[in-house]
C-alpha cells in the first residue's frame, strides 16, 4: 500500500504550484495514469480526503484519466492499442514493439480558485 | 483558473535511482533487486547465489524488511557485509533508502550488491532503486496464478525464478502456463526453474547473472 506516499507527493507538488500562482484553494487535480502502472485510482480519493485536511487542497477532487497502452510495431510499423496481459503486436504477432503510451503517472493540471 | 503542471509523481524516486546508477557505474558495482512474496525463498536464493558468486566477486547485501533482523543474521553468518534496512511498515524500498545505505559499504572493494526487497508482489515493482537487473521469485506452493494476478511485477523483471521446483509433484502447479503468461507480459524475461534447497537450476541461473555482471564491470 504505497498510495499514501503517492498522495503525499501529489500534495507537495500541487501546493507548490498553487502557491506560485497565489491560489487560495485547489478545487481539482487532474492526473494521468497509464494502464501499465499499478496504481489503484479508486482508493486514492479516500486517502486524499484524509491526507489533505487543513491544506490548500482540502476537498479537492481527484480526476483520474486512464491512458491506454499504445504500441508501435517495429515489424509492421502499425500502431495499436493493446491489453496489459499481451504485450505484442495484435496485427502481426511480433514482440518487437515500442510502447508509446501507457506508462504515464503524472499530474497534468490543477483547477484553482 | 487552470494551472498546467505536468509533473511526474515518482520524479523524486527516478532522479534518485539515476543518481545511484551513475555512482555504481563509476565504481563498477552491479546491483541486483530481488523481489517476491514472503516465504518465496528470497533469502535462501541470495545465500545460494552468494556461495557461487563469491568465488569470483566481492559481495554485499542490503536486507529489506518491515521489521526484524532475521535475514541479515543469515547473511552475516556467511561473512558477507550486510545492512538491515527496516522500513517500519512501508511496503517497498525506495531509491532514497538505498542511497542512504550504500555509504555503509566499501564500494571501491565491492563488485555485487544484492538488495532483498520487501516481501510483496505489488509495490516493489513500482520503484526503481538504481538496480542493474531485477529477479522476481515465484515459488511452486504459491500457485500458478500469480503472474496473472500481479502483472506489473512480472512485466518489469529481467529474471523469473520459479523456486521450490523440487516440490512440483505435490502441488497443482502448471509451470508451462506460468511461462506462457510471463512471456506474454514480457517477451525478454529469462525464466529459470530452480530449488534453493536441492540446488537444481541454481548453476544455470548463476551463469546467467555472471554474464550480466561481466557485461557491466569487466568491459
Amino acid at each position: 500500500m504505497h498510495e499514501l506516499s503517492i498522495i503525499e507527493e501529489i500534495l507537495k507538488i500541487t501546493q507548490n504550484e498553487a502557491r506560485k500562482h497565489n491560489a487560495k484553494r485547489i478545487l481539482e487535480i487532474r492526473l494521468m495514469v497509464g494502464e501499465m502502472s499499478g496504481v489503484i485510482p479508486d482508493i486514492m480519493q479516500e486517502y486524499f480526503n484524509i491526507a489533505s485536511k487543513g491544506t490548500l487542497a482540502e476537498g479537492a477532487l481527484l480526476k483520474i484519466k486512464k491512458v491506454p497502452i499504445k504500441i508501435k510495431c517495429q515489424n509492421c510499423c502499425k500502431e495499436s492499442i493493446i491489453k496489459r496481459n499481451k504485450v505484442k503486436c495484435p496485427l502481426c504477432g511480433s514482440y518487437d514493439i515500442k510502447i508509446i503510451s501507457g506508462r504515464e503517472f503524472y499530474i497534468d493540471s490543477l483547477e484553482v480558485e | 483558473m487552470e494551472i498546467k503542471v505536468v509533473r511526474q509523481i515518482f520524479e523524486w524516486n527516478e532522479d534518485c535511482s539515476n543518481e545511484i546508477k551513475k555512482e555504481l557505474k563509476e565504481k563498477k558495482v552491479f546491483m541486483i533487486n530481488v523481489m517476491g512474496s514472503p516465504g518465496t525463498g528470497k533469502t535462501s536464493l541470495i545465500v545460494e547465489l552468494i556461495k557461487r558468486l563469491s568465488r569470483t566477486y566481492k559481495i554485499a547485501v542490503i536486507e529489506g524488511d518491515i521489521a526484524g533482523q532475521v535475514d541479515a543474521k543469515k547473511i552475516d553468518a556467511l561473512g558477507i557485509p550486510v545492512v538491515q534496512l527496516n522500513t517500519d511498515g512501508a511496503c517497498h524500498i525506495e531509491a532514497m533508502s538505498i542511497k542512504h545505505v550504500l555509504p555503509y559499504f566499501d564500494l571501491e572493494n565491492t563488485d555485487v550488491v544484492f538488495v532483498e526487497n520487501i516481501g510483496n508482489l505489488v509495490c516493489p515493482a513500482e520503484f526503481n532503486i538504481g538496480e542493474d537487473i531485477r529477479i522476481a521469485i515465484l515459488s511452486v506452493p504459491e500457485g500458478d496464478d500469480k503472474v496473472e494476478k500481479y502483472p506489473l511485477m512480472f512485466s518489469t523483471t529481467d529474471i523469473l525464478a520459479i523456486n521450490k521446483y523440487d516440490m512440483k509433484e505435490f502441488f497443482d502447479f502448471d509451470d508451462v502456463k506460468v511461462e506462457n503468461m510471463a512471456m506474454d507480459l514480457n517477451h525478454n524475461i529469462a525464466i529459470f526453474r530452480i530449488s534453493s534447497k536441492s540446488g537444481e537450476g541454481i548453476e544455470k541461473l548463476t551463469d546467467f547473472i555472471k554474464d550480466k555482471i561481466f557485461e557491466k564491470i569487466e568491459r
